[in-house]
């Protein structure tokens, strides 16, 4: 049998929704990308579902012309792992925020991550509360000035690459707004993984928290500030690629290159390698004085999926005592016949 | 079959006896008590029980908190309760005594194991005398039994160790009890075979235990008299025990297959509602998939993403995970997703109560979400109702594209009843079709008749459209915030619900059509309300029943019927929930019969409550 898929273009993927979000939010930069994206994929457009949380970010579903669901704050994750497990024909992305998946729904990310579902999870970080207007967020720097923290917050943030690396999830990768095509690249990598596929997609808030990744994103800085990571090269950076990381002790240590130090001295990028505690190193360079942030994907490792456990289970059940028989069910265990 | 030689002795045949096994959490009286059930139910006995245990695993040993009791009540007539008070009561140590001897019928046969009335014992107990010693026992017939002595001794040769030998003394009093009531013990031997195929040393032990009880019944003097309890006269047919959370599981298998799609189970582990977990997760062959969330919230979320996807998707739980529900329960209600949760309620609030039952999680169920946001609400009366119940549920819920909440409690839950296995064809039809059409299709759009609107799966070509907790507009679906819309979808979805009452039968009451007095119940009461109910009659009373298993919405004729009583009585293990709803709802100057005790009603709690009430009116 041969069917062949409609050929889809960008357009095909956008509704007649008017998109409500800040004119000059990073959001419509991360839309415009899955929407250039989806039509790559080779995947029929009834297979795709959005589901989303509650925030800024989760808007994202009225957006895609494919089935969507924009649940409630926090719950996403459980929504779509209810939807993957039941139907693991489909191809599931979860659209959340800061917010919505590491303070109101913490629980639920961390155990899709650890369950391993085959969710493609967009997190869109900007480090600050949109939707209700400008409050500090789980991932917002300490000492953050925000409405609800005018003498600036007290706690420390989350790190989400961390959070998601501590949950040991299969697929961690981080991307960049304004970074078009990294982000595509990054999303088609999402797309191909089976298992949790989890993206840091950093974002501005150009209303609440503007300028929050600057440092990362102003053509000045960025090489410096920044490494785009990929497996089987050496973590180099910097303007004129004349920095790596190499490991010191059990640390990773900024070099520069040159002077006898080598590209053979550094850290050759191993996203397979099986001990999540090498990428969470990677992970904790972030707002490490002289460290550069890791852009791009930081492990990618096969694990066994939940609803493929689950599915087999059913097969399995199926295959030794055959399609389950309601009348032998109902008349299971000690019965008597009353005349 | 298996029998013993037995000395003759007089035999009594009686209609009706209620036994109650009493010990510590760690003395296997839930098995002791299942074992005599089943035993009782193969002899044709119509049956009703009441486990009752402490939420604690194991309690301090010997103390009052750690005591666990079942009881049964088996008789050749209709059974509706499991018993008032009891004839037999065994009771393995003094906080078992204590606990429990207030419920000994005068003169009721009292088996205690005095091997455990030692100081210790006593102490642990707060016993500052002998209960065997300072005459509190003297209106009982007493029987003290060295039961662990007597056990130990029955097992010398089986090469145990002294904590393995105690474990059996439970069935040195089942098979005490089995000779009382002149029992057949190879129901019980065939259990113990299965159970410790692995270990056949275990079952010899329990074994010849329980054969060591029957005869010490049958050689010592003190027993004089054998009960015989005959078959009760049920309707023709197989049957089999069932409890609420048994029936529960089954009903769902059963209307999953009915409707011809999967069923999906999201829930987390709570006490009473976790055995239904525990049975559907057995079921895998039926192409049921179980899954434990991280918590109540993800159950009831993953339940609603499984029904997005075309399951039958169920979540189960008791009144606090109920409440943790409630944001996703209004997102079921505005997706307009069929989805059927179970309340299993137990005593309150927060953890409350946690193995007690209690029926005051109704108003949480009618009204315990945000802004206005009615579902179905349905309730079991008995164990096996909790089978149709289930069917009923995930029809309308079904039919209408609405979550159905069903309320069952603790009692139900653990309750055990005999139960008439039904052929398939008397099952419900559950009809499913989901959209596929891309002709006209509207996410809102309507059935004129069920208000539902069309259940379009994800996969289904040409039908994407997007669903989602913010107000919707009428037939497109589209995120709409005007003034008019939300209105008119406010009054849609009541309309919805509402609508379901042309699947909801009219009443009938039981007893007399008109006269002084209505009970109206809901829930498990509907046992000793129908005892009661049927003991007054008998006096001349003018009574009637309505126990109502739909409450919301409520049967059409239902204020009708309550205007031919002089008076309406509505008993509830609550404050008066449905009382409230039944007053706001027809101006009716109904009274409340209210038991928050963590227990069921007695029947003659209902019937003194019927007396006062037909006294004031004469």
């Amino acid at each position: 049998m041969t069917t062949t898929l409609p050929v889809y273009t960008k357009k095909d993927f956008q509704t007649d929704q008017e998109v409500r979000w800040c004119p000059g939010c990073g959001d419509y930069a991360i839309l415009s990308a899955v929407q250039s994206v989806f039509p790559e994929l080779g995947i029929p457009k009834e297979k795709f579902v959005v589901v989303s949380g509650i925030g800024c970010s989760s808007r994202f579903p009225y957006y895609m012309n494919t089935y969507g669901f924009h649940t409630i704050h926090g719950r996403a994750p459980a929504v779509a792992t209810g939807l993957k497990l039941t139907r693991p024909d489909l191809e599931v992305w979860v659209a959340t925020g800061d917010g919505d998946a590491l303070s109101i729904g913490g629980n639920h990310t961390i155990h899709m991550i650890r369950r391993n579902v085959g969710l493609k999870v967009l997190l869109f970080n900007n480090k600050i509360y949109g939707l209700t207007k400008g409050q500090y967020s789980p991932t917002s720097e300490m000492g953050k000035k925000a409405k609800s923290t005018p003498y600036g917050s007290v706690d420390r943030p989350f790190n989400p690459l961390s959070l998601a690396l501590g949950a040991e999830a299969t697929f961690v990768a981080r991307s960049v707004d304004v970074f078009q095509s990294h982000l595509k690249a990054t999303l088609k990598r999402a797309a191909a993984h089976q298992g949790t596929a989890f993206i840091e997609i950093l974002q501005n808030c150009n209303i609440f928290n503007d300028g929050a990744w600057e440092n990362l994103t102003e053509r000045d800085v960025r090489d410096d500030n920044t490494i785009a990571i990929e497996h089987g090269q050496p973590l180099v950076f910097g303007k004129n690629k004349d920095k790596g990381i190499r490991m010191d002790g059990l640390d990773l240590e900024v070099v520069a290159l040159g002077n006898g130090i080598t590209e053979k001295d550094l850290i050759i990028h191993d996203e397979r390698h099986l001990n999540p505690a090498y990428a969470f190193l990677l992970s904790r360079m972030d707002g490490t004085p002289g460290f550069p942030t890791p852009l791009g994907v930081l492990r990618a490792i096969d694990a066994p999926r939940y609803e493929a456990g689950m599915n087999e289970q059913v097969r399995l059940a199926i295959q030794k005592k055959g399609q389950g028989d309601l009348t032998k069910l109902l008349r299971a265990g000690d019965t008597w016949e009353v005349r | 079959m298996a029998t013993i030689e037995t000395l003759p002795r007089k035999r009594e045949t009686i209609e009706q006896a209620v036994i109650r096994f009493a010990g510590d959490s760690g003395d296997g009286m839930q098995i002791t008590g299942s074992q005599f059930t089943n035993t009782a139910a193969m002899l044709g006995n119509d049956l009703a029980t009441f486990p009752d245990f402490p939420a604690e695993i194991r309690a301090p040993a010997g103390t009052l908190p750690g005591v666990s009791g079942f009881q049964i009540n088996f008789s050749s007539r209709d059974v509706f309760t499991a018993g008032d008070a009891v004839d037999v009561l065994v009771a393995m140590n003094p906080a078992a005594l204590a606990t429990n001897v207030a419920d000994l019928k005068p003169g009721g046969i009292l088996i205690v194991n005095v091997d455990n009335f030692k100081e210790v014992d006593l102490k642990k107990a707060q016993a500052k005398t002998n209960p065997l010693e300072d005459h509190s026992l003297d209106g009982y017939r007493l029987f003290p039994v060295e039961l662990t002595k007597l056990t130990r001794l029955a097992l010398r040769d089986l090469g145990l160790d002294a904590k393995s030998m105690d474990r059996c003394k439970n069935f040195f009093a089942l098979g005490m009890c089995y000779w009382l009531y002149n029992r057949p013990m190879d129901h019980t031997y065939k259990w113990l075979d299965e159970k410790f195929g692995s270990k056949p040393v275990l079952a010899e032990a329990n074994k010849l235990a329980m054969k060591a009880g029957y005869a010490y019944c049958d050689a010592t003097e003190a027993f004089q008299v054998r009960y015989e309890v005959p078959a009760a006269k049920l309707e023709p047919g197989l049957y089999r025990n069932i409890s609420g959370n048994s029936a529960l599981a089954l009903g769902f298998v059963a209307a999953a297959r009915k409707a011809a799609i999967p069923l999906f189970q999201g829930s987390y582990p709570i006490t009473p509602a976790s055995d239904i977990l525990h049975e559907l997760s057995m079921y895998k062959e039926f192409g049921v998939m179980t899954f434990q969330a991280e918590d109540e919230i993800a159950a009831m979320t993953s339940a609603i993403g499984a029904a997005y996807g075309g399951a039958l998707a169920i979540t189960t739980t008791s009144g606090p995970g109920m409440a943790l529900k409630m944001e996703a329960i209004g997102l079921a209600i505005a997706v307009e997703l069929p989805i059927v949760i179970c309340d299993i309620q137990r005593g309150g609030p927060s953890t409350g109560l946690p193995t007690k039952t209690e029926q005051a999680d109704l108003l949480q169920a009618l009204y315990g979400r945000n802004s206005e946001a009615p579902v179905p609400v349905l309730a079991a009366a008995t164990p096996g109702d909790c089978f149709w119940m289930a069917l009923e549920a995930s029809r309308i819920a079904l039919k209408y594209m609405v979550p159905v909440i069903i309320l069952s409690d603790g009692y139900l839950a653990n309750g055990a009843e005999p139960w008439k296995i039904p052929a398939l064809e008397e099952l419900p039809e559950i009809p499913v079709k989901y959209r596929t059409e891309r002709e006209g299709f509207m996410p809102y759009s309507r059935d004129p008749n069920t208000l539902a609107r069309p259940w379009a799966v994800p996969g289904t070509p040409g039908l994407e459209h997007r669903i989602g907790g913010l107000e919707k507009q009428d037939v497109t679906g589209n995120v709409n915030y005007e003034p008019l819309n939300h209105e008119r979808m406010v009054r849609l979805r009541a309309a919805k619900v509402a609508a379901v009452v042309q699947d909801v039968p009219d009443v009938v009451p039981a007893g007399d059509p008109d006269g002084d007095l209505l009970l109206v119940g809901w829930g498990s009461t509907f046992g000793p309300i129908t005892a009661a109910l049927g003991a007054q009659r008998a006096r001349g009373r003018r009574i009637g029943h309505v126990h109502l298993r739909h409450l919301n919405p409520l049967p059409k004729n239902l204020g009708e019927v309550l205007k031919r009583y002089r008076k309406v009585v509505v008993p509830e293990m609550n404050l008066g929930q449905l009382l409230w709803v039944l007053r706001a709802k027809y101006l009716v100057d109904a009274e409340g019969l209210n038991k928050i005790q963590g227990k069921p009603f007695k029947q003659s709690e209902v019937e003194a409550k019927i007396e006062e009430t037909l006294r004031e009116i004469r």
